[in-house]
């Protein structure tokens, strides 16, 4: 930890806190604690991610040979197939909201709890549902038509875990609504006195515009969910075409909720990384409006660009370039996010802690994902990348380089919080750049991969693209440890530990004003609200 | 027209009604009114999606669409409009009464209110549905419209293969809606049962009031189920 | 928030109007007007939704944060379905053209339906 300026005492955890105020399976399985309820979603994430990351490796261990070193290709397509639906609904949707967002709203807004506590409890078991409902598919066998689900493959043709698969993502969508209208509530309703839109943390604007998505957005993948069932079931051509029907309207319903999925995955990581930034730099984010504003844009503008997955669909062109036109409108807000990060962090005195440097992380690898994206809203470029692994290089530097590097700098940031305890900072520094050299290392030369024109969801590729894959396959490994050592210290430093403190990092938000781990209630009382990010000039600390 | 204004001040004991969570009971009402309101706008959407299909496929086939909707007989469409639209004033008696904490008036109206539901779905399975299934016009079960149907289809000059779009539209937005209907039926029934227990009246009347908001809703979703199914193209050919 | 209790009166003239409008949308059914048949269908259930949502349900005297929930709902069902719709209604202008390319010099003759042939035509 880096050297405060004056330290009188050695740091004590308080005697009675929400992890010990009440033992038992039963205290914790039927809790109403935000905070509790926070770690039950936080150890259910983190087996999904296993499990995804499980179907991620042997992917990229069939991709050593061009001829698939591993499987057949009707394997492999299941493997990709669950490894997205994982990742996107079990694991990175609900990572950032369900673990940070639930701990930390109500203490960062200055209440006891969400408006809703029982509610929230019910949303992690409809999730855990959901969860089971899924596995059970990809255990019996998985589907394959890939995480979009297109139709007519996954309605006529595709084998009959299409049903499983939709129930369980569809009874995900709820526990993901329930959470969403419970945040907004908790954000308009359960302000302490004096806490105003604007000294509000910029991670609760990102969580708000989170929700609000949520809301609108996941009633739409329902309904379509449904419509897919209805049609493997009753055999009924909704999305047929020997029936007269238009399998582009699936794809106009399912995009409508998926392009506005994808920024549910980043704007928590924002906001996340807001906090990592202001944190490190002991300073005001610059732009603070800016940053809060497009927040809400970006989950505005975000509903009205999912044409652009469907260029190559038999979309109306004409349709297609205002899609164009919006999707290159909607990167402004995020562009806006960057340059007010990086202004923060001028002038500033950095300390390069593990949060921070996960900070600095999700800022250059977001920038490379966003820009790419950009070569796939123009019309012209995406004829030739569309589904090549430009694409999922695209969306994994975003999703992996970004949301889950933001991910990852908030359990670092606020490990203490929720704790206690201190994780090894040399261990948390070695694993972040394990994570970023083996991230460049496996989906960098992905982009190489699919400008030369390899397809994505293919099990075997021409023999000139092995070196690349090999790369790929290798970085990948390293990735995988990148990983596995944050969840060895984090365990080990939750027992064994040095004790935290309320304010490990001198870092300004209601949150560090109260003991490490909270009480129950969070605050003794009412709290006293300040600016947001009120740091003067003796925060800023040498080195 | 006078408004009286009540507050929860009229000789109640509001500490008991307060969850932890909340600072104060007009916390409380205000935070879960607003939380029904955004559960309904998530209905919206999830209706929404269903009405998107639909837009798409009658401007693709409108022939088919007329000829569907006139397959469908107004007097079940119509009679359910006017049942439901009753049930929504009973329902928002029901809830002046909660308010005004007149507890046998508030029993009374969600009764009515129940009964009204209750025959719509009952109605609308028992008869109108069977008589579809009758007349073989249900896709995935019999769909094979003939006689006097196949007739109309014909006089329409659309195919039978999108006429069964038609009505799967038909069954799904219907049906979805039905589900609604039950879910709210049994959202009445708790709340007779909290009623009974004089947990309503003497309690938090506000349950009252965000069940009547789901009951409206559902209502409303009606209003435009009818004319976009039954009345497509005009019934004077 | 203080309750507002509306007296019956209002209730039941505001039933009646539902009444009176459901009669006018069937009746209305049975008229010839055309295209006008959907509008005339679409306004009056517009209208008694409008009915429903201020008076039964009460957004009449909520927040303003309540209406913009409810607006927001519906605008952003009107961009899903409009631009969905917008995409059905311009897809075949590639193949038959866009109304502004109807003019001989682009297209000689009846537009054939032949992509290929067009973007050949075009050179």
């Amino acid at each position: 930890m880096s050297a405060v300026a004056v330290e009188v005492e050695a740091p004590t955890m308080p005697e009675v806190h929400y992890l010990n105020a009440d033992y038992g399976w039963r205290s914790w399985l039927f809790t109403t604690d935000h905070k509790r309820i926070a770690w039950l979603y936080l150890f259910a994430i983190t087996g999904f991610f296993a499990v995804g990351g499980l179907m991620a490796t042997l992917m990229r261990l069939n991709l050593v040979e061009p001829t698939g070193a591993l499987m057949e290709p009707a394997s492999y397509n299941k493997l990709f197939t669950a490894h997205g639906l994982i990742m996107i609904f079990f694991f990175l949707a609900p990572s950032i909201p369900t673990v940070l967002g639930n701990f930390l709203i109500p203490i960062m807004i200055g209440a006891r709890d969400v408006a809703f506590p029982k509610l929230n409890l019910l949303s992690w078991y409809i999730f855990m549902l959901a969860g089971s409902v899924f596995m059970f598919s990809v255990i019996r066998g998985g589907v394959d038509t890939g995480w979009t689900l297109y139709t007519p493959l996954s309605t006529t043709y595709a084998n009959g875990n299409v049903l499983s698969a939709a129930v369980g993502i569809f009874i995900s969508g709820f526990s993901s609504i329930l959470t969403g209208l419970n945040f907004m509530v908790t954000i308009h309703k359960m302000r302490a006195p004096r806490m105003t839109w604007f000294r509000l943390p910029l991670f609760i604007w990102a969580l708000y515009a989170t929700s609000v998505i949520f809301v609108l957005a996941m009633p739409v993948i329902a309904i379509t969910l449904a419509l897919i069932a209805l049609e493997r079931i009753f055999h009924v051509g909704i999305f047929d075409p020997a029936l007269g029907g238009d399998p582009i309207l699936f794809q106009h319903l399912f995009w409508f909720f998926g392009h506005p999925e994808v920024y549910i995955l980043i704007l928590p990581s924002m906001g996340v990384v807001s906090e990592l930034v202001a944190a490190g730099c002991r300073k005001r984010v610059f732009g603070y409006s800016f940053v809060a504003f497009s927040s809400v844009s970006i989950a505005a503008i975000s509903f009205m660009v999912w044409g652009h997955h469907m260029f190559l669909t038999g979309q109306s062109v004409y349709a297609g370039f205002v899609f164009s036109a919006l999707s290159f409108a909607v990167a402004i807000p995020s562009a806006i996010k960057v340059f007010n990060w990086t202004a923060t962090m001028h002038k500033a005195s950095v300390s390069y802690d593990t949060p921070m440097l996960y900070a600095i992380g999700f800022i250059g690898l977001f920038t490379i994902g966003g820009l790419t994206g950009l070569f796939l809203a123009s019309l012209g470029t995406d004829v030739h990348l569309h589904d090549t692994y430009f694409v999922v290089a695209h969306f994994h530097y975003v999703m992996v380089g970004g949301a889950i590097m933001g991910y990852l700098g908030g359990m670092h940031l606020w490990w203490p919080k929720m704790t206690g305890k201190l994780y090894p900072e040399a261990w948390a520094r070695f694993a972040c750049l394990l994570v970023f050299a083996g991230f460049n290392l496996t989906f960098g030369p992905q982009f190489i991969l699919g400008y030369l024109g390899m397809p994505r969801r293919y099990a075997v590729y021409p023999a000139e693209f092995q070196v690349l894959n090999v790369m790929s396959s290798a970085g990948a490994s390293i990735l995988a440890l990148g990983y596995l050592i944050p969840l060895i210290y984090f365990t080990w430093s939750a027992f064994k530990g040095p004790v935290a403190g309320p304010n490990p990092w001198g870092a300004k938000g209601l949150e560090w004003t109260i003991p490490s781990p909270p009480p129950t209630n969070n605050f003794d009382e009412t709290p006293v609200v300040e600016e947001a990010y009120a740091y003067g000039p003796e925060e800023a600390h040498v080195g | 027209m006078g408004l009286r204004r009540l507050t929860l001040a009229d000789g109640h004991d509001s500490a008991a009604l307060v969850a932890h969570q909340f600072d104060d009971f007009e916390q409380q009402t205000q935070a879960d009114t607003f939380g029904m309101w955004l559960f309904l706008a998530t209905e919206v959407l999830f209706f929404g999606g269903l009405f998107c299909g639909y837009a798409l496929y009658r401007n693709l086939y409108f022939e088919a669409f007329t000829a569907g909707s006139h397959l469908l007989k107004i007097k079940y469409g119509a009679s359910y409009t006017v049942l439901l639209i009753c049930s929504s004033l009973t329902m928002a008696l029901g809830v002046r009464s909660a308010q005004l904490r007149r507890q046998t008036a508030l029993t009374v109206y969600v009764v009515l209110t129940w009964i009204m539901g209750f025959a719509f779905v009952y109605v609308k399975l028992r008869y109108e549905w069977y008589g579809d299934y009758l007349e073989g016009l249900v896709p995935g079960l019999n769909f094979a419209p003939r006689g006097e149907s196949l007739d109309m289809i014909h006089h329409f000059h659309a195919t039978v293969p999108h006429v069964g779009l038609f009505f799967i539209f038909y069954f799904v937005m219907t049906g979805v809606h039905a589900l609604h209907m039950v879910i709210g039926l049994g959202l009445l029934t708790t709340l007779l049962i909290f009623a009974k227990q004089g947990k309503v009246t003497k309690g938090n009347f506000l349950w009252v009031e965000l069940v009547g908001l789901y009951w409206h809703f559902v209502d409303i979703v009606w209003i435009f189920l009818f004319p976009l199914l039954y009345l497509i193209g005009g019934r004077y050919v | 928030m203080s309750e507002h209790v509306l007296p019956k009166k209002l209730y039941f003239v505001i039933f009646a109007s539902l009444i009176v409008l459901t009669a006018i949308t069937t009746g209305a059914a049975f008229i010839d007007l055309g295209p006008f048949n959907t509008v005339v269908a679409l306004v009056i259930a517009v209208c008694k939704a409008s009915l429903v949502v201020l008076f039964f349900m009460h957004l009449k005297y909520q927040t303003g944060m309540t209406r913009v929930v409810i607006l927001a709902a519906l605008l952003w069902l009107a961009v899903l379905i409009g631009i969905t719709m917008s995409d059905v209604f311009t897809r075949h202008w590639t193949e038959k053209g866009a109304p502004w390319q109807h003019s001989s010099a682009i297209l000689p003759g009846e537009p054939t339906g032949s992509t290929v042939l067009q973007l050949q035509d075009r050179g």
